[in-house]
């Protein structure tokens, strides 16, 4: 082994690296609160009575969770472009990631739904309730408890898949910062290595937060 | 309509790369899997000093973008003073990334089998590896068997990352088309994510059928 490590270098980009970190989260964010309010938009209509409607929504569905996520970025940044629609890479990318979002949250809401007794509704009803009041003071909450902890592992993932942005060109979260002082001085190995240390740490403190969140929330 | 410039050479370059595409997933799914039952069993059975150290190197596999373990490894094998295929750098860094997820898996199908179930079976003069084989691993595997298609077809997508590397596969055979015909993208990527779906929504409706199935039987 005849390779010697430049770790200060490498320590010395902390700082671009730890905002790259700050973008890395904000897209995850982003993604998860959109693909969330997507989701549950789409878990209703696999409901409808409506055969388009469930067409839209099962279809979106499908794509979303039997293609890779690249390939829905891809579309984002190359095909899209074919019918006017010019996404930039930072926009593509917050594209692709809620499109699969979307489809997976969907697919885990419409189960949490099901949780949810039809009678409860019913009940709620003959209070009096309206439907749009029956659906977010008494189905909402009961789905949201349900579906907390698989929310929290797609959180996880949109991070984990924020860092495919760099294939279609962006350059401003963890792993674009990390690329591009990649190329300025290929000290590949330890850049992407501080990158991995970091993403591990962000995965870590969402998942411990989310556990804090569940904890404080779900006690009773 | 169908006015393309998409010629049959350029489809057969497209099927060539889905032909990586499987054999990849076949060679990492099937290492990682191997390994995977190895993790899940040491995770279930041994002592927590044992167990936890295995499960928290596991846990990094599973909390760091593929990406970048892609490039880590890839950068890695040079420094050791190796030399590796990116070929056979994806399969080892899939494979590694499938038994993190597999050993999970494993680990729940072995604690879903009831305790009584397992003492019963030594208590009739069954060894410990005759409790695992005869007794453990059935009652298991209709636990396990559902999870574990959506790994494989979870690792058959993200095959598509390995193109960073350097290693033709469908998605990067489709970029490869779209650079030389840049005017009809869509068209493109649509054949390339078609036979992506092909490949993974079949299984996946199997997967949720034998579970459905299984579940009604208990």
């Amino acid at each position: 082994m005849n390779y010697t490590f430049h770790w200060r270098p490498a320590f010395r980009a902390l700082p671009e690296m730890l905002a790259g970190s700050l973008v890395t989260l904000q897209i995850a964010v982003l993604s998860m609160v959109i693909g969330i309010a997507i989701a549950v938009l789409l878990a209703v209509m696999t409901g409808s009575k409506s055969r388009w409607l469930r067409g839209i929504a099962g279809t979106w569905i499908e794509v979303a969770r039997n293609t890779p996520a690249l390939f829905q970025i891809y579309i984002a940044y190359f095909g899209l472009g074919q019918i006017g629609i010019h996404l930039d890479s930072y926009l593509a990318l917050l594209a692709g990631i809620t499109f699969n979002n979307a489809g997976y949250l969907a697919e885990t809401f419409r189960g949490g739904l099901r949780a949810v007794p039809q009678t409860q509704v019913r009940a709620a009803r003959s209070l009096g309730f309206g439907p749009i009041a029956a659906f977010r003071l008494i189905v909402l909450p009961q789905l949201f408890r349900a579906v907390f902890h698989p929310m929290t592992n797609q959180m996880v993932w949109a991070i984990l898949m924020t860092s495919l942005g760099v294939v279609v060109g962006v350059n401003t979260d963890l792993t674009g910062v990390t690329q591009e002082l990649n190329v300025r001085t290929f000290r590949t190995f330890e850049y992407f290595a501080i990158a991995a240390v970091l993403y591990y740490l962000i995965a870590k403190v969402v998942t411990l937060g989310a556990r804090l969140i569940a904890w404080r929330l779900f006690r009773y | 309509m169908l006015d393309t410039a998409l010629s049959l050479n350029d489809l057969r370059f497209l099927m060539l790369g889905a032909g990586w595409t499987l054999l990849i997933t076949a060679i990492s799914v099937t290492a990682g899997t191997l390994l995977g039952v190895l993790f899940g069993v040491a995770r279930a059975q041994t002592p927590v000093w044992v167990s936890l150290p295995i499960g928290f190197v596991l846990d990094i596999f599973r909390s760091v973008p593929l990406l970048i373990q892609l490039v880590l490894f890839n950068s890695f094998i040079p420094i050791l003073g190796l030399r590796a295929t990116p070929f056979s750098v994806s399969c080892l860094v899939l494979a590694l990334y499938t038994s993190a997820y597999c050993s999970e898996i494993v680990r729940g199908g072995v604690a879903a089998v009831p305790q009584t179930t397992r003492r019963a079976a030594r208590s009739l003069g069954m060894t410990w590896g005759q409790d695992m084989v005869e007794i453990v691993f059935p009652l298991a595997l209709r636990v396990m068997f559902p999870s574990w298609i959506g790994l494989t077809l979870g690792v058959m997508k993200d095959t598509a990352l390995v193109a960073w590397i350097g290693v033709i596969e469908l998605l990067k055979s489709s970029q490869i088309l779209i650079t030389r015909m840049p005017s009809e993208p869509l068209f493109i990527l649509g054949i390339a994510g078609l036979i992506y779906f092909l490949i993974s929504f079949p299984i996946s409706r199997l997967g949720a059928r034998l579970e459905r199935k299984w579940r009604e039987n208990d």
